[in-house]
């Protein structure tokens, strides 16, 4: 068997991450200035602004919580400050955080605004930072890593040739106990009987199913004529897309043709049951599934587009791949891995999954995405219902 | 011998286009992949890249295949070798 062993940094649970980030993390859309602004005065930090954490309550107050502290507690990240308007929410986020063993602080800005907070957080984040930097990588094994997947802008040549790709990696990857994850709820609209199957035991299909017939309740409850102006794109048709029904099987080619996935995650839910591959409830929006699916441990995603989606993650490295010649050839800055030679029949589906394996072991050893050279930094939290 | 479309399935209805620029009346190679089977259509619109060719003749209201699956459904005739999209398949959902 080849070497899949790659460089990575131990955390104190045990975990391997691949970035070494400090990040300064708001509770809510109040604490972005001051987060940003510790970012700013500390080189070497990242702030993750977002809209939200203010009066939200029940089943979507515990995804923000689950999702910020998913965040903090993801292996990329070294260590963590938080930031919070006021100080018994910030140390919920603060306590899960903790429980991984890293370094973590935090601050809340009521009773000494945001100047004072800005002071006492930027002297934590500059011991923090000077504490990671002198992290160093070690040798870890394939089983250690955890990838995720999610597609975005496809076009036809997504289920021809790189969501395939991502399935050849999976099929080869699943039996040496890596953890996987693919989510896109309404994206498997038409191939859910098809999806189903793939499950690993009845439980788990019929665990799915309910989940997909659940988000298929919220469609229809919200939806206006038809869906068809958001699933398929403006993109999607543009590539050659017509149906939900065609593009749910493209999607589907990400998962491969035999590995089995053996339990269904609520959204930023991190996987419990040892290695393999994961389901979780997500939103089809490239930026709100990532976030989750980051949330949920995973260190690296792969992105097959067709059209071109320019998506990056702050602590989650995304790797993006295409089929389409096309993107390859006037999008070229932002894509990691062309496989459009799939569709010329100069490459096998083996050689491309083989391809995208060594840019996963290239990126997970340090090699910086296209991506993060660019600097995409989406971090959207996914909200399930309006605030109180 | 160049490709000039994929099809996934033997039972699939329909090709996708996987060069740039082919024009309407040009004979075209298609590669099935469940097969490794190579087939020829005569294409009667200029059918862009990404973009899907019928193989067949397709009834209004016919099932489209792709994927050796039920992908939605014709919303007109389609005859063989012309351009399949929103203009003339729809979803069987939403």
């Amino acid at each position: 068997m080849r070497n899949y062993d790659f460089l990575g940094y131990r955390r104190e649970n045990g975990r391997v991450g691949i970035r070494n980030h400090v990040v300064i993390l708001p509770l809510d859309d109040l604490s972005n200035a001051a987060a940003e602004a510790v970012a700013n005065n500390i080189k070497g930090t990242l702030a993750l602004p977002h809209a939200y954490g203010r009066l939200q309550f029940g089943e979507d107050l515990e995804l923000h919580f689950r999702t910020l502290i998913g965040t903090g507690a993801n292996p990329n990240v070294a260590a963590c400050v938080v930031i919070g308007i006021e100080p018994s929410w910030t140390g919920r986020v603060v306590e899960g955080i903790a429980k991984t063993g890293k370094p973590v602080v935090g601050m809340a800005i009521e009773g000494q605004g945001d100047i004072s907070t800005i002071a006492e957080a930027s002297r934590k984040a500059k011991e923090f930072v000077q504490w990671a930097s002198e992290k160093q990588r070690e040798t870890c094994s394939i089983e250690e890593l955890f990838i995720s997947t999610k597609c975005g802008e496809s076009d036809t040549t997504s289920g021809l040739g790189s969501c395939p790709t991502v399935g050849n990696l999976i099929d080869k990857l699943d039996p040496l106990k890596v953890t996987t994850c693919f989510g896109e709820t309404s994206e498997l609209t038409g191939a859910e009987v098809v999806c189903a199957s793939r499950a690993a035991t009845k439980e788990v299909s019929d665990h799915f199913m309910q989940v997909f017939c659940a988000y298929q309740e919220v469609i229809e409850r919200h939806k206006t004529s038809d869906l068809s102006e958001s699933q398929p794109t403006k993109g999607n048709i543009a590539g050659g897309l017509t149906t939900i029904e065609e593009k749910a099987f493209g999607n589907l080619q990400k998962i491969g043709k035999k590995t089995k996935f053996i339990d269904v995650l609520k959204p930023g839910e991190a996987p419990a049951k040892g290695p393999g591959l994961y389901y979780m409830d997500t939103s089809s929006a490239a930026a709100e599934c990532v976030t989750l699916q980051a949330a949920a441990g995973f260190v690296v995603h792969l992105f097959p587009t067709g059209q071109g989606n320019v998506i990056g993650h702050p602590i989650e490295p995304v790797i993006k791949l295409t089929a389409n010649p096309k993107t390859a050839r006037t999008m070229g800055e932002h894509i990691d891995l062309d496989v459009s030679g799939l569709l010329r029949r100069e490459m096998t589906l083996d050689e491309a999954g083989d391809k995208l394996i060594h840019v996963v072991l290239r990126t997970c050893n340090g090699r910086l995405t296209c991506a993060e050279a660019l600097g995409h930094r989406e971090f959207v939290m996914t909200k399930l219902y309006q605030s109180a | 011998m160049e490709t000039h479309f994929i099809v996934h399935d033997k039972a699939d209805t329909v090709g996708v286009m996987v060069v740039e620029n082919t024009a309407a009346g040009q004979e075209l190679t298609g590669w099935v992949m469940e097969t490794d089977e190579t087939i020829k259509v005569k294409s009667l619109d200029a059918v862009p890249l990404g973009h899907k060719i019928a193989l067949r003749d397709i009834k209004n209201g016919d099932t489209v295949l792709k994927y050796g699956n039920d992908v939605g459904r014709a919303a007109a005739d389609i005859g063989k070798g012309h351009h399949v999209h929103v203009h003339n398949m729809k979803t069987k959902r939403w």
